[in-house]
């Protein structure tokens, strides 16, 4: 019992990462209908930008409390990865606005092998796994439960916060504010938002700033709880999040953010209580997708297909 | 349309998954010239295949610099008369796959005389095929899995699978147990949980130990498998918890297992990990490595042994880079090997040729010399005779050698 407690646990930590991410590619859909491969590299370059503020920007009087050095991390991290994203929406992406669906969808391929390569070859050491540091309290809560200990530690109850703060937070700008409004609109209907005085290429890059923002907090949090960051690390948690956008519905906030839990808990159950044990654990996160993808093809929270004319 | 682009997104994602593949970097390092030595000849290549890139680049980059000092050292010396040696790297990123791809343009070349390499044992599996079919003659710094030189069956019917290949280092069948005497003998642990990556290097080590901790009388707690490009190990941690291990054995590599080791303590669990020749590297440490960790790896310390010192010295005067790390000696000593063999194969007059590869072979196989790392001799089944391992302890944030033996059955 107390392992599966720990398991769920594990799983809402994996789950909070996942969800982060997988936002920025639901958000980008829902607008534009293009799947953005690439945002899972912007996850890890924020992850990398937030290490490079702490050991090239900060001076080291700052590095010993958390409170100054993690926030000032999360910025570099975000503006970083919002710079990116604005960078390459603008200079692959929207030339390719009204090119056929498949032509964005490969670039966004390309541009993500494009970060993951540079990185790898331009930052220091990147080449293997780089230290990272754990700027926050580092401390474990230790439960007694049923005869076992169920362990959680601070940076993974701050994943979980965040990933919801963020997600609450993210739903509330959309539905409440008029940038959000505006957001919607063109995500129902380019041209007509455009006759009402919407500007969509504006509409669209904010889109983007605040998919990459979210990415690049996600990219700090991970670094703190896992304590190294990789280049490899932005294709396989893009893979994840990317499920998690699909299982929940591509378009929807809240089926971002429950798919991501989802999997993250898939995952850990998988490992402990399936046939194969984690070896295999990744095996049944697409076994998942498939069968809800079968039984209900626009997600779990997603809208049917509308027609456009 | 939008469920197509969907659909057509989970193909393309499912396509990658399966073959997630990285680029060939080609690297030709020259030697250093000697004018004084006669190299009208041209050009003889020694490939290395090793990691260049990737986790565990620390170790391949020792290799590929450490053949670089070798290689440069004998066309100071003039060791083989009339040609200039040159070393020719190809990163194999620690996958078989590519390693096949490398050992195919290596065995392309007429002028490349040997190979050293590689680092991983799966590796060593798709390449040795390759270099047989044009019999090139290869040395292994660092295959531990027993079954590359003896086969399958290397505990009961040792049959000697490929003659073009040689190692200078110990193997898994007495590292393994040479681990489980130290850490349920010396050490004490009882209640063992083993974690594997899955790879025939971490699962050979693994199955290894686990014989001779049952054999002295520990219990196997649990035992699990990560995932090779997972990062985070909350779920494999979860599921060996329960069992209360008092220590792990991590049958791996350093990238997975410093995280693991750091993982570990956050989950509540700080119980040593200790683990082979894999996880014996500076950047275990940086990773997460934490006090009191274990590593055994073949051969004694680098830094102590008289007969390193000399290597050492040559390495640090040609400022590389990289560190010399795990396998930097038994690289040099594997170059010198196949460089005093292919000088004594060509003598003062030969001209290198194809017919010239099978007494390469056969001299490699009675080289005998003392190296950086001790003796350098094979046996009939090419595996080094020297047998010497250490343990290794992190204390104060570094691999400190804590007990150096052979294992005696």
């Amino acid at each position: 019992m107390a392992t599966l407690l720990q398991q769920l646990v594990n799983g809402l930590v994996l789950g909070g990462l996942i969800a982060l991410i997988a936002l920025g590619y639901t958000m980008v859909y829902g607008i534009i209908q293009l799947i953005n491969f690439a945002h899972g590299e912007v996850f890890m370059v924020g992850g990398f930008a937030s290490l490079a503020t702490y050991s090239y920007v900060l001076p080291d009087s700052w590095k010993s409390d958390w409170w100054v050095a993690l926030p000032l991390m999360a910025i570099g991290g975000a503006l970083v990865a919002v710079i990116l994203s604005v960078i390459v929406e603008r200079f692959a992406y929207r030339p390719l606005r009204n090119a056929p669906r498949l032509a964005p969808l490969i670039t966004a391929l390309g541009v993500s092998v494009v970060l993951k390569e540079a990185v790898r070859l331009w930052y220091p050491g990147a080449t293997a796994p780089v230290p990272f540091p754990r700027v926050f309290v580092d401390k474990q809560f230790t439960l007694e439960v049923f005869g076992g200990t169920v362990t959680i530690g601070s940076t993974a109850l701050l994943m979980i916060a965040v990933s919801i703060i963020g997600a609450i937070a993210l739903q509330t700008y959309i539905t409440k504010s008029r940038m959000g409004r505006a957001m919607r609109a063109t995500a129902q209907d380019p041209d007509t938002a455009r006759l009402m005085g919407v500007n969509p290429n504006r509409t669209i890059v904010l889109t983007f700033v605040i998919g990459a923002a979210l990415a690049g907090i996600a990219g700090v949090l991970y670094g703190i709880q896992i304590t190294n960051v990789d280049t490899e690390v932005g294709f396989l948690y893009g893979i994840f999040a990317f499920t998690a956008a699909v299982l929940g519905g591509v378009g929807s906030i809240k089926g971002a953010v429950i798919g991501g839990f989802a999997i993250g808990i898939v995952k850990t159950l998988s490992g402990q209580y399936m046939w194969g044990g984690t070896q295999y654990d990744l095996v049944w996160i697409f076994v998942i997708l498939i069968a809800v993808l079968v039984f209900r093809p626009q997600g779990l929270f997603g809208e049917p297909e509308r027609v456009r004319a | 349309m939008r469920n197509q682009t969907v659909k057509a997104a989970v193909l393309v994602a499912g396509a990658l998954l399966l073959a997630a593949c990285g680029t060939n970097k080609e690297e030709t390092g020259a030697g250093g010239g000697n004018q004084a030595c006669d190299q009208s000849k041209g050009t003889l290549v020694i490939g290395v295949i090793a990691p260049q890139s990737g986790g565990l680049s620390a170790l391949g980059l020792g290799i590929k610099n450490s053949a670089q000092l070798a290689a440069d050292q004998a066309n100071e010396k003039c060791a083989v008369k009339g040609y200039k040696l040159a070393v020719q790297t190809e990163d194999d990123q620690a996958t078989a796959q590519v390693g096949a791809q490398a050992a195919t343009r290596l065995s392309s070349n007429a002028n490349v005389v040997g190979v050293v390499g590689t680092l991983n044992s799966s590796v060593a599996q798709s390449v040795q095929p390759i270099l047989k079919g044009k019999n090139i003659v290869m040395v292994s710094p660092a295959n531990t899995n027993p079954s590359l030189t003896r086969g399958a069956e290397y505990g009961t019917a040792p049959k000697r699978g490929f003659e073009n290949y040689f190692r200078v280092c110990a193997t898994d069948d007495l590292q393994g147990p040479f681990a489980a005497k130290y850490l349920v003998g010396k050490a004490g642990k009882k209640n063992i949980a083993i974690i594997t990556d899955g790879k025939t290097y971490g699962k050979g080590l693994a199955a290894e130990f686990q014989k001779q901790a049952e054999k002295d009388g520990a219990k196997i707690a649990a035992q699990g498998t990560v995932g090779e490009k997972d990062t985070d190990f909350a779920g494999v941690i979860g599921t060996i918890k329960g069992s209360n291990p008092d220590a792990v054995y991590y049958g791996g590599e350093y990238p997975q297992a410093g995280p693991l080791s750091k993982q570990m303590k956050d989950a509540g669990l700080n119980i040593p990990v200790m683990g082979g020749d894999g996880i014996y590297d500076d950047k275990f440490i940086d990773l997460g490595g934490k006090e009191g960790d274990l590593a055994t790896s073949v051969g004694a310390p680098t830094d102590t042994l008289p007969s390193a010192k000399a290597f050492v010295d040559a390495y640090n005067a040609k400022n590389y880079k990289d560190k010399f790390s795990a396998y930097g000696a038994f690289s040099y000593d594997a170059t010198n090997a196949i460089i005093a063999s292919l000088g004594k194969t060509l003598g003062d007059a030969g001209t290198w040729g194809d017919d010239k590869r099978a007494d390469l072979i056969k001299n490699v196989g009675e080289y005998s010399a003392q190296g950086a790392t001790g003796e350098i001799k094979f046996d009939q089944y090419g595996d080094s005779t020297n047998k010497l391992l250490t343990v290794y302890k992190v204390t104060a944030g570094k691999w400190a050698a804590d007990e150096t033996g052979t294992f005696g059955g």
